[in-house]
Order: C-alpha cells, then sequence, then structure tokens
C-alpha cells in the first residue's frame, strides 16, 4: 500500500503533463460537458501557456517573498533588531486576518489591473507565513547547540550561516511550502484582475456556461497545487530526517 | 563588544525607537509625497490626485500637517506604550475624520456626480499610524479582553461617524447608497456562509478527531486526505463542485427543493466546510493528544470511565487548542467566501468582482473592507474565548 | 596557565560571582565544585569570555583574555557542555572538524585529525565519522562532543558538567578515558561539577564555590582532611569521609616488612579497595605481591586505620 500514493502522484504528473501538451487529445473526455456547439477545450489561449506564467508568476513572487521574509526575520533576531519582534510578531499576525482577495482587490486601485496587483498580493501574502516560520526556527533553537556554536568561537555570521539557518531549514521550508499553496491559489483568482494565469480558464467556463472549460482548468489548477505541495513536503521530510535528535 | 553596548545604552541621545523610527518615516513619506485624496468629475474618468494643502481648507490643512508630524515626531521618542497608544488611537480617529471633510470641501456644492476617494497618502498614514497602536498594544501585552474593548470602541465610532454622515461625500459611501438594501443581504450571506460551515465544521470535525485519536491507525489517512483538500485553490474547488452538485440537484428527488443547485450558495458551502475539516479535525487530535499521561492516568485512577475522561477531563483540557483550529477556519472562510461570489454564491465577494469588473475602485472597497473587518473581528472574539477557555495560569498547555 | 584575579560578576544587580582569585597551572586537572546557582558556571564561561567579567582580570599565559577577541579566543579553547550541543545537521566528523575548519586548516590535515580523535575515543572513523549524531548513542555522543573541543589541540579544555547527561556505568569509564586523554596530552582541565565524588575522583585540586565565592582551594586529601567550613564538610560526606580518603593512596604506601596469612593484594590497590578485601576476608592482615605475584611484605589494619583517620 505505500507506493500508492506514489504511483498516484505520478499517474497525475503525467496525465497533467499529457494534458496540457495535447489538451486536443482529451477532447472526447470534456465534450460531453460543453453545450451545443461550445468547444470542449478552451482554445483562447494555449493552456500549456497560461499554466507556465501562472507557475512563473507564483515561483518569482514567492522567491521574492522568501528572500525578503527571511531577511527580516534575521534581522530581528539579532541584538539590533530585539526591539522590533513584538512588534514584527504583532504585524504578521494582523496581517494573517487579511484574506488574500480582500489584498488582491485592495492592490488593484493602488496599481491597475493585470501582472502587478496579483503580484503584489501573492508577494505580501507569501512574506507571512515565511516570515512567522523562519521566525519560530530562529527563537526556538536548541539552546544547548547555540552555547556550544559560542563556544566553539564561531562569529554571529557563522553562527547564523552554519548552524542557526541551516537548523531552521526544514522549518522555513514548511514557510515556503504554504506560501507557494497560497500563492497558487491567490494567482488562479489574479485572473479576475486580467492576469493571465489558469483561472482564466474557470472565469471563462463560467462566463459562457461551459462546464468543460470550468472542470479542466479546476482539475489543472488543483492538481497542480496538489503536486507541487506534495514534492515541498518530501523535500522538507528529507531535510528533516538527517537533523532529527 | 560589551562594552561598546552598555556604553550605547547609557547615551541617551541615542533613545530612538525602532518601530517608531519606521511609523515616522512611513508618515513623512506620505505627507510629503503622496496625494491625501483623489478627485474625479464622475465615477468614469480618471482622477487627480489631491495634496493635503488642497483636499481640505488650508487652515485645517495646516493644522492637519502640523499634528501629524508632531506625532510622527513624538513616536520616535522612547516613551511608555499607554501614551503611544492613546495618540496612536487619536490621530487615526482624526485621519478618517479628515478625509470625510476633504470629501465635503472637494466636492462643488449641489454636484451629483463628483467623486472623492482617499488616495495612497491617506491609506499610508492609516497604515503608519495602525503600526504604532499595534505596537503598543503589543508592548502593553494586552490581553484579549482589552482589546475586545477597544475593538467596541472602534464600532463605537465608526457608528457615530457613519450615522452623522461624516463619510457621505465620498465615493465609497456613495457607492453604498446606491446599494443599501443588497449590502446588508450580501453581509447577511456572507456571514452566515462563513460561521454556517464552521458550524458544521465543528460539528463532524470534532467527532472525526476524538475518533482519529482513539483509532490511530485512521489518523494519517484521514489527515492526509484533509490535507490534500486544503492544497486544492479555492477558485478550483468551488469549481469543482459546480457539475457534481448539478448532477445530484437534477437527479436527486426533492435536491432542488432544498436549494441545491450547480451554482450558488450549496457549491460554495460545501467547499467551505471541506477546507474547515482539516484545521478542526487536526486540532482535536492535538487537543487530545496533548493532554498530559499523568493527568489521564490520575483520570482513571479515580474510576471515572472512559466517555466520563473524555467529557470531564480530555475534551476541556484539549478545548483552547480546537478553539484556536475553529479561529484559523472562521478568519479563513470570512475572506474566502469573497470568492463564493464567482459562482454565485454571493457575500461581500460580489461587490468586490463587480466593482472589478466597472472598474470602479470604491466599489472594490465597499466588498473588500467590510470583509476585512469581519475577519478582524472575528479573530478578536475568537482569542477572547481561547482565552477564557484556557486554565487561569497562562501556561504552555494552550497550544 | 590560567590566573584569575580579583574577577566579580553581576547581573541585574545580583553579585553570581565575588572577587575570586585563584591560578590554575598549565597540564593540572582542577575541578570547580559547588551547588547550582553558586557561579561555578559563570566563572568558567568568563575564562573563554562566553560571559564578560565586570571586576578583575583573567589571564591566559600572561595575556589578558580581553587582548584577544572573543570568537578567536574560543578556538584556542576547548568546550564541552552537559548536553554536548553537537550540530545535529553535521556528521560526526564534521562536528569534531569545527574548530580546525574556522581555522582554515587544509582538508588533509583535518580528515587525518578527525580520524586520529575518532580513534583515540574508541570510535571507528569509517563507522561513525558519516553518522549523524542522532545515531550515536549518549556516551558516544559525550566522546564525540570532547573530540571536537580537542579537535585543533588547545592546551586548555574547560568542561561544564559534562557527564551530567550520562548513566552511571557510562559515566565510569568516561571520566577514566578523561583522565587517560589528560595524562597522555597534557591539557589544561577545568571542569565544573556538582558532584563532589567526581570533584575528587578527576580534580587534582578542587575549588569548592558557594555563593559566589570561593570557599576552598586545595587538593582532595587536605580538602577532605580540612575542609575549610561546615559547608565543605557537608559536600565532602562525614560517612564517606574515610573511605575517600583511602582511594587516594596505594598499598606500596604503607606496606611494612613481615608476613600474613591469606590472599596476596596487590601493591597497585587503593587502600580504599584492601580495606574491603580485608573486611571480606576477616583479617587483620594481608601479605602484599607486585604485579607478577612475588611477595613483597605485608599490610595491616592498624596502618589502614592510621590513613583514613582525620586530623587530630
Amino acid at each position: 500500500m505505500k507506493w500508492l500514493p506514489t504511483l498516484l502522484r505520478a499517474l497525475a504528473f503525467w496525465l497533467l503533463a499529457a494534458f496540457l501538451v495535447t489538451p486536443r487529445s482529451f477532447a472526447p473526455l470534456f465534450s460531453g460537458l460543453a453545450q451545443g456547439t461550445a468547444p470542449a477545450i478552451y482554445d483562447r489561449a494555449s493552456l500549456l501557456m497560461l499554466a507556465a506564467q501562472h507557475l512563473a508568476l507564483v515561483f518569482v513572487a514567492t522567491v521574492a517573498a522568501g528572500v525578503l521574509a527571511i531577511a527580516l526575520a534575521i534581522l530581528v533576531t539579532r541584538r539590533f533588531g530585539t526591539e522590533l519582534l513584538p512588534f514584527a510578531r504583532s504585524v504578521v499576525n494582523i496581517g494573517q486576518t487579511f484574506p488574500p482577495v480582500a489584498v488582491l482587490a485592495l492592490a488593484v486601485p493602488a496599481t491597475g489591473f493585470g501582472v502587478v496587483p496579483t503580484f503584489l498580493a501573492l508577494f505580501l501574502y507569501a512574506m507571512l507565513p515565511i516570515f512567522e516560520n523562519t521566525l519560530t526556527g530562529l527563537t526556538n533553537l536548541p539552546r544547548d547547540v547555540q552555547e556550544a556554536a559560542r563556544g566553539v568561537g564561531m562569529t554571529g555570521w557563522q553562527r547564523l550561516f552554519s548552524v542557526e539557518l541551516p537548523l531552521c531549514l526544514p522549518l522555513i521550508l514548511a514557510g515556503v511550502r504554504v506560501a507557494a499553496v497560497i500563492s497558487l491559489s491567490t494567482a488562479t483568482i489574479g485572473s479576475t484582475v486580467a492576469a493571465p494565469t489558469l483561472g482564466e480558464v474557470i472565469i471563462a467556463g463560467l462566463q459562457s456556461n461551459n462546464l468543460a472549460f470550468v472542470l479542466q482548468g479546476a482539475l489543472v489548477v488543483a492538481v497542480m497545487a496538489i503536486l507541487i505541495h506534495d514534492a515541498l513536503f518530501a523535500l522538507e521530510r528529507h531535510l528533516a530526517v538527517r537533523g532529527t535528535s | 563588544m560589551a562594552t561598546t553596548a552598555a556604553s550605547a545604552t547609557k547615551q541617551p541621545a541615542l533613545h530612538i525607537d525602532k518601530p517608531g523610527l519606521l511609523v515616522a518615516g512611513l508618515a513623512l513619506v506620505a505627507l510629503v509625497f503622496l496625494p491625501f485624496a483623489t478627485f474625479r468629475a464622475n465615477r468614469i474618468v480618471p482622477g487627480d490626485a489631491v495634496a493635503l494643502w488642497n483636499a481640505v481648507p488650508h487652515s485645517l490643512a495646516i493644522v492637519a500637517t502640523l499634528v501629524i508630524a508632531v506625532v510622527a515626531a513624538l513616536s520616535l521618542v522612547r516613551s511608555h506604550p499607554l501614551p503611544r497608544l492613546a495618540i496612536g488611537a487619536g490621530i487615526l480617529a482624526f485621519l478618517f475624520v479628515l478625509i470625510g471633510l476633504s470629501g465635503t470641501h472637494l466636492t462643488p456644492e449641489g454636484d451629483r456626480l463628483a467623486r472623492v476617494s482617499p488616495a495612497s497618502g491617506f491609506w499610508l498614514l492609516v497604515f503608519a499610524f495602525g503600526l504604532l497602536v499595534t505596537d503598543a498594544l503589543s508592548r502593553l501585552a494586552a490581553g484579549p479582553l482589552i482589546r475586545l474593548l477597544l475593538l467596541a470602541g472602534f464600532y463605537l465610532l465608526l457608528g457615530g461617524g457613519l450615522t452623522i454622515g461624516l463619510w457621505d461625500d465620498l465615493s465609497l459611501m456613495k457607492e453604498y447608497a446606491n446599494r443599501a438594501a443588497s449590502f446588508w443581504n450580501e453581509g447577511r450571506s456572507h456571514l452566515l456562509l462563513a460561521v454556517g460551515s464552521v458550524a458544521a465544521a465543528i460539528l463532524t470535525g470534532v467527532p472525526i478527531g476524538i475518533f482519529c485519536h482513539r483509532a490511530p491507525s485512521l489518523r494519517g489517512a484521514v489527515l492526509n486526505v484533509l490535507n490534500t483538500i486544503q492544497t486544492i485553490p479555492s477558485m478550483a474547488m468551488f469549481a469543482l463542485l459546480i457539475a457534481p452538485l448539478g448532477w445530484v440537484a437534477a437527479n436527486v428527488p426533492g435536491a432542488s427543493a432544498l436549494g441545491i443547485r450547480g451554482i450558488g450558495a450549496a457549491p460554495a458551502f460545501l467547499a467551505l466546510y471541506l477546507y474547515s475539516l482539516l484545521p478542526v479535525v487536526a486540532n482535536t487530535i492535538a487537543g487530545l493528544a496533548g493532554v498530559a499521561p499523568d493527568v489521564r492516568e490520575a483520570a482513571r485512577g479515580t474510576g471515572m470511565t472512559s466517555l466520563q475522561r473524555l467529557m470531564k477531563i480530555e475534551f476541556p483540557l484539549a478545548l483552547p487548542t480546537i478553539l484556536t483550529g475553529v479561529r484559523i477556519v472562521l478568519v479563513q472562510n470570512i475572506g474566502l467566501v469573497t470568492i463564493a461570489a464567482l459562482i454565485g454564491g454571493g457575500g461581500f465577494g460580489v461587490f468586490v468582482f463587480q466593482g472589478l469588473g466597472q472598474m470602479a475602485a470604491d466599489l472594490v472597497l465597499l466588498g473588500a473592507l467590510p470583509t476585512v473587518l469581519l475577519a478582524f473581528s472575528a479573530a478578536v472574539i475568537l482569542d477572547v474565548l481561547i482565552e477564557l477557555a484556557s486554565p487561569p495560569p497562562s501556561g504552555g498547555s494552550a497550544r | 596557565m590560567i590566573e584569575i584575579e580579583g574577577v566579580g560578576k553581576s547581573f541585574n544587580g545580583l553579585t553570581a560571582v565575588d572577587d575570586i582569585t585563584m591560578t590554575i597551572n598549565a597540564h593540572e586537572f582542577v575541578t570547580i565544585v559547588g551547588m547550582s546557582g553558586s557561579g561555578k558556571t559563570t566563572l568558567l564561561r568568563m575564562i573563554n569570555r562566553l560571559v564578560e567579567l565586570d571586576r578583575g582580570t583573567i589571564r591566559i599565559d600572561g595575556v589578558d583574555n580581553r587582548n584577544v577577541p572573543g570568537p578567536e579566543l574560543r578556538r584556542s579553547m576547548g568546550y564541552v557542555i552537559q548536553q554536548h550541543g553537537l550540530f545535529p545537521h553535521r556528521t560526526v566528523a564534521e562536528n569534531i572538524a569545527t574548530v580546525p575548519r574556522l581555522l582554515g586548516w587544509d582538508r588533509r590535515r583535518i580528515k587525518a585529525r578527525v580520524d586520529e580523535l575518532l580513534l583515540l575515543f574508541q570510535l571507528e572513523p569509517e563507522v561513525y565519522g558519516p553518522r549523524y549524531p542522532h545515531e550515536l548513542s549518549g556516551g558516544q555522543q559525550q566522546r564525540v562532543g570532547v573530540g571536537r573541543a580537542l579537535a585543533a589541540q588547545p592546551n586548555i579544555l574547560l568542561m561544564d558538567e559534562p557527564f551530567g547527561a550520562l548513566d552511571p556505568i557510562i559515566r565510569n569509564k568516561a571520566r577514566e578515558d578523561l583522565l587517560a586523554i589528560q595524562k597522555r596530552l597534557g591539557t589544561t582541565i577545568v571542569m565544573v561539577t556538582h558532584d563532589m565524588e567526581e570533584a575528587l575522583a578527576l580534580g587534582n585540586r578542587i575549588a569548592v564555590m558557594d555563593a559566589g565565592k570561593l570557599i576552598q582551594y586545595a587538593d582532595p586529601a587536605e580538602v577532605l582532611r580540612y575542609p575549610a567550613s561546615a559547608f565543605v564538610e557537608s559536600l565532602v560526606g562525614k560517612a564517606e569521609r574515610p573511605f575517600r580518603l583511602l582511594s587516594f593512596s596505594r598499598v606500596a604506601d604503607i606496606m611494612e616488612a613481615g608476613p600474613a596469612e591469606g590472599p596476596a593484594v596487590c601493591s597497585d590497590l587503593s587502600l580504599r579497595d584492601a580495606l574491603a578485601e580485608m573486611l571480606w576476608h576477616g583479617a587483620s592482615s594481608l601479605p602484599v605481591a607486585d604485579g607478577n605475584g612475588d611477595l613483597l611484605g605485608r599490610i595491616t589494619l592498624e596502618a589502614l586505620t592510621r590513613n583514613g583517620a582525620g586530623p587530630g
């Protein structure tokens, strides 16, 4: 039974890849859902291209948010920034009560339609879990290990880069995973503000009452999210296994 | 190293508050570089940025600039958090009065088409002084009850401002005036969907959690499935449920009479319910697993039956953790309901997506602001409940 | 040589270490003993400047330790703590290589040193080098911790309750190993412990601390015979005192000429063990033999009694 999830994931991956490369060959599967002469497969843009744009948006936003969030978490856990630590914590707490959609919607008046507000919303929202997890990691390091790192004569930077950050890595990655999943979801909604993402397929289906579009868009997005989530989770587990004490 | 740090703390000249520095910097940028309001001749045309100097009568603008500058300067100086909280809250109230006055000032007499909206400078000032309040609250280590009182005070002021029509000349309130009835309707369905789906998740999720706690072999599988469900992006989830529910409505007798349809509230409710299950179930399991073994052992020792132990010992001890899960899903669902508007589920999302469609930013705000406010209020209220459910000496067992 | 002169430290107005002056000579093994809160760990951490002192000076081989940057100072000394503090994300070999790497040794030299240390601690380099700390037993982790501290061949080794987390049987073995290594390398060791038995068993000299003050600084026999205060006496334990005293001398020290009946005891045996033999065999004297079994003389209960007696 252990191989079943792996098999299912492999199957899902290849089906997804095949569908994105040659969507037309899946037309018979969806034709029953399209009414009358409506096309069974989304034809206003290449699905492969939309998926690539969707992923690129999520990737860039998550990486950018990660870099800034980790840097900020490092800053507030150094001696210089201790004053900012409780402040940063409560800002993150409040930030998380802001729904991603609201962030997206509020970004539109400020930046106009298209990729920019979507990127902004993704970026802002992705920072929260990464910052929170990095902070948790950096403030909960085992005391004896920190003491030993100082005791062997590491400087502050050496401790940070060769002990503290590596030990937090699984937790930071967990934050990145959460951020990536939220970003995938928010990017989908981004199509309502004219960002080129897979949400476009679902929206088009809803507007033209074409269930085939709705279903194929939803399936592609869902499978992509699950696969990315599982891949990041596996990476995290792999890294955590070495460090378990 | 330590000697330099020690000498630094001895120099009073360096007593600059770091969060205060951020507040003052943001306020300064907003005041000097950004427009305070936007004026449009009608709803469609692009707006003109208006600086604070022109947004209100000049005399008031001078006073306002001075007040903002003084508060920004005060926040730079290290001081007790209580006065910081007071001046922070005070300046926020002042800003909201100011934006209302600028609406009146900028709208030409008798012009019913002109639109005035808050601009980036206003929002950045609100953000900056919001940070000041947040920082003061976190330094006061204000408990949930204090926060609840502050929230109540905020709603009182908000209600007062609305009653006297303080913001009636702002575009946001004009959008509201045009759809007052549907605003409250959508608000009600927004709350019903969010709270109803969480309630359903609690009613089913807690028993599932208890069951998983008792049958550890099931735990992994159940959590895995729920985890996968939560991974599915919300829009895809709403969309995926359309077809099956449509089929049910068409083929199961009586289903459509119950209001079950392919689009509308039914798939929205179901999707929200499915999303809520993971935090409720996972936190129930974690809460029950967190009950100390010696407590459990002592309960067994006093001769309690397994059901008595669950109801009188384990469940009360797990309650704060379970409520933490409820807080997560309630806040999350209030946000997610917004997306349900895309499949006809109603809620404040209706205004958000209408506004996006019409490129009417203020209509977007009419949907987004109440959503944020609802989510925020839910978080504060749930925090109070969690606090009340936790054992008096605030120990680490709460999480 | 470590010269501690008039050293004091306060935390938030509370004095943790109060005007301590003591000298630790090269190649000595000094144990600092006291109860928790006595300031012993603070004193130790001021030597490698993990804690900065408020008053007084500490000189290492004549150089004020504040004249050397903290990290550099710490690299020049070994430091071992109770929970071993091994880096969980690094292999055993990488852990041991920490200080040599910080010092920029070349790779071949590091590898040779790591293998040497692993062998010294009876850990097969090929087997244990690539493992992670959590894959080792408690005793092995502790040995790796000491190995890491010794990696850059420091002249001084600071230890804070290094055996505290070990169970009694492994602890005894670890103590013996440490003594053997100290004898072989000649490292100066300063060890903090709350266990007087451990302090007496390991230290050439013992520093007893209480409430931040140095109460007594002397060799084990003197601490046992002439405890400086009632507090030291209570730490030593009245009932145990004579037996501990006996364990510092060997049979050869009080052997006398003459015959005796019964099984021979070895001249290397401690007097404590010799007493046990006599009690067990109900004898008032026993013959003494050397390692080859050749008879050397005898040991009497009377002579033993004299050695276990306190002053006056």
